[in-house]
């Protein structure tokens, strides 16, 4: 039997297999690397930075909800700086593409950060992450913007020589818009979905759940929405989609795969089995054994509608 | 740290509702340390979606020991694991008590449920060191002693033990406290810990306590699990990796 061929391609980017740790639930990589081999991934794609530490939110944080969970971290993060003394040296002992996430609070910031990290050859790609939903500051709510979507993806472009992606909001109308003007404005891929805007209360009190009192919906309770979104931007515009939301097994992998994704990556699920990434890689292979599919990209929008 | 789908061999009923259930996990029971903790999943399906931490009760041989009561949809599950289900364990987790230190006596000061990390705390507790178990509870169904030792009791309203806050109880028993040198270790309710540092601060104690917090991932990836930390207002602490037991002076409660 011939082997499997599970590589696929964002862009410029030539990844061993389709299957990316999601930002904000992997780290930097060294905690998880107690549970999974980072070598046999398809990609880490780290917690946003921003150019300077960020403390993130007072707890609570984080608020469990009917197969999903609310977070309102609030970027904490380690900044730029940090990032490259401290952490960029344990994740050089991997052989793993390195998805750097930036997060800022203006266009000049995602253009400072950009400039500093892509002098870092470790680093094999940006993403852009002008979707957090938990953020007050800097005015802008960049994800609703689209003029300021395009903005980013343009000044961005002329700062690194490196594929940028950008990662999308779900909160918006029309996601394809978004991922038309990325494209106008040079970018290499998209990813999508970052988390629904939810909230919670406590009953008795009336208050709050998060101390933000909005976060961010991931989880299994989000894949449907997600996958709406994956294939509205696959059937309206040409730029590679890494599809993201509620991706707990090997089969919805598949699924986002069908809908429109060239890639997926694993959020929430690290956080029950830090190992899941690796499990669904073998599960994958053993279904395109299966199914006699000799290269994974081919599921890539083959849907029938 | 291991994933580790363990058998389940027996749930114990101590009184009150109060729940200790016995599981057999080789990996885990070797290395664990009193004060650390188990993220556990009890469920396959996504109902509940996130593991529930639950502090090492007890260790013997190779079983491992979790006290809880049922509280919501996860601990209802727990309890109804039977001899020969499996859960799914991830651990162990964080930092547990300090041990070795340099003192005489222990006192352990536990509120209601808090009293879980101790049965294992008192069987690792150097040879050489004596312990004090100061146990409250609002009443008497609320005050947990199992695995204790020289036990002292509290209730608010008097209906076992002295009538009063556990720090009343320890205040009336300040002479006690200030024979030789001691360290409290603690556990239970965010009001009593917050009431325990006061009392540790103005009686110059040494003292360790053993923090709560919602967590997702319980290893230090999600961030969130963050507690005030007094030496760094720039960032805060993880319960999960950097706790859950801190010294009571290096953060916020
Ligand atoms: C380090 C640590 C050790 C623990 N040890 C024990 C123990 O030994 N015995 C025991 O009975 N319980 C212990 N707990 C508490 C235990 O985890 C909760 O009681 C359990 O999650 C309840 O789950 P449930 O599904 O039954 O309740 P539910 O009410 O349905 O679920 C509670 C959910 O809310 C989260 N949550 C929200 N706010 C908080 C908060 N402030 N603190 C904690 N969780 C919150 C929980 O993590 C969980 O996801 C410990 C907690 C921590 C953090
Ligand atoms: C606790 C937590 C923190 C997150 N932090 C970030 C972040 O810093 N930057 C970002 O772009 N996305 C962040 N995300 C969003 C995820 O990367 C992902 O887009 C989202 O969770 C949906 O995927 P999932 O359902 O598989 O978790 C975070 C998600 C969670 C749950
Ligand atoms: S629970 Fe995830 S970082 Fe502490």
């Amino acid at each position: 039997m011939s082997k499997i061929d599970l590589s696929v391609t964002i862009g410029s980017l030539k990844l061993r297999n389709p299957v990316l740790l999601a930002s904000g639930t992997v780290g930097y990589g060294n905690e998880m690397s107690e549970f999974i081999d980072l070598n046999k991934i398809g990609g880490i794609v780290t917690k946003s930075l921003s150019l300077k530490p960020r403390k993130g939110n007072p707890p609570q944080r984080i608020v469990e909800t009917p197969a999903g969970m609310l977070n309102a971290i609030g970027l904490a993060n380690v900044g730029v700086e940090v990032f490259l003394i401290e952490k960029i040296p344990f994740l050089k002992n991997y052989d793993v593409p390195l998805i750097c996430n930036i997060a800022a609070s203006s266009i000049e910031e995602y253009v400072e950060c950009t400039k500093i990290l892509t002098c870092e050859d470790t680093i094999k790609a940006f993403e852009i992450n002008v979707s957090c939903p938990n953020v007050k500051e800097g005015g802008l709510q960049f994800g609703n913007d689209i003029h300021a979507v395009g903005k980013i993806t343009e000044k961005v472009k002329a700062c690194t020589n490196k594929p940028v992606i950008i990662k999308l909001s779900p909160n918006v109308s029309y996601i394809s818009e978004f991922a038309k003007v990325v494209k106008e404005e040079g970018g290499d891929a998209v990813s999508a979905i970052n988390t629904l805007v939810g909230t919670s209360f406590n009953i008795f009190t009336k208050r709050p759940k998060l101390h933000n009192v909005t976060g961010g919906l991931s989880g299994p309770a989000i894949k449907p929405v997600a996958l709406a979104k994956v294939l509205e931007i696959k059937r309206l515009v040409d730029i590679p989609i890494i599809g993201i939301g509620g991706i707990m097994n090997w089969k919805d992998v598949v699924e986002f795969m069908i809908a429109g994704s060239s890639a997926i990556q694993i959020g929430t699920a690290n956080f029950i089995n830090p190992n899941s990434a690796d499990e669904i890689i073998k599960d994958l292979e053993n279904y395109c054994t299966s199914y006699s599919i000799e290269k994974i990209s081919e599921l890539t929008g083959s849907y029938k509608i | 740290m291991f994933i580790v789908k363990s058998p389940v061999e027996q749930t114990i009923e101590l009184e009150n509702n109060i729940l200790v259930i016995k599981v057999h996990s080789p990996e885990i029971s070797s290395e664990i340390k009193p004060g650390q903790f188990l993220n556990v999943r009890v469920s396959e399906t996504y109902s509940p979606l996130l593991r529930r931490p639950f502090s090492v009760c007890d260790v013997e041989g190779d079983f491992i020991f979790l006290m809880f009561n049922v509280l919501g949809e996860g601990t209802k599950i727990l309890a109804q694991k039977r001899k020969g289900e499996t859960i799914d364990l991830l651990g162990p987790l964080g930092h547990g008590f300090n041990l070795d230190d340099d003192y005489q006596t222990a006192v352990i000061v536990a509120g209601g449920l808090g009293a879980a990390p101790f049965p294992y705390f008192v069987k690792k507790i150097p040879n050489d060191k004596r312990i004090i178990s100061f146990v409250g509870g609002k009443t008497n169904n609320e005050v947990i002693t199992y695995g204790l030792k020289n036990i002292l009791i509290s209730t608010d309203d008097g209906s076992l033990g002295f009538k009063g806050t556990v720090i009343d109880l320890l205040n009336e028993n300040l002479e006690i406290l200030n024979k030789g040198k001691i360290k409290i270790f603690s556990c239970g309710p965010n009001a009593m810990l917050k009431a325990i540092k006061e009392f540790s601060i103005k009686n110059n104690f040494e003292c360790e306590v053993s923090i709560e917090s919602a967590m997702a991932c319980g290893f230090g990836i999600c961030q969130g699990c963050p507690v005030e930390s007094t030496s760094n207002k720039e960032k805060y602490s993880l319960v999960c990796k950097d706790g859950p037991v801190f010294n009571v002076r290096d953060i916020v409660l």
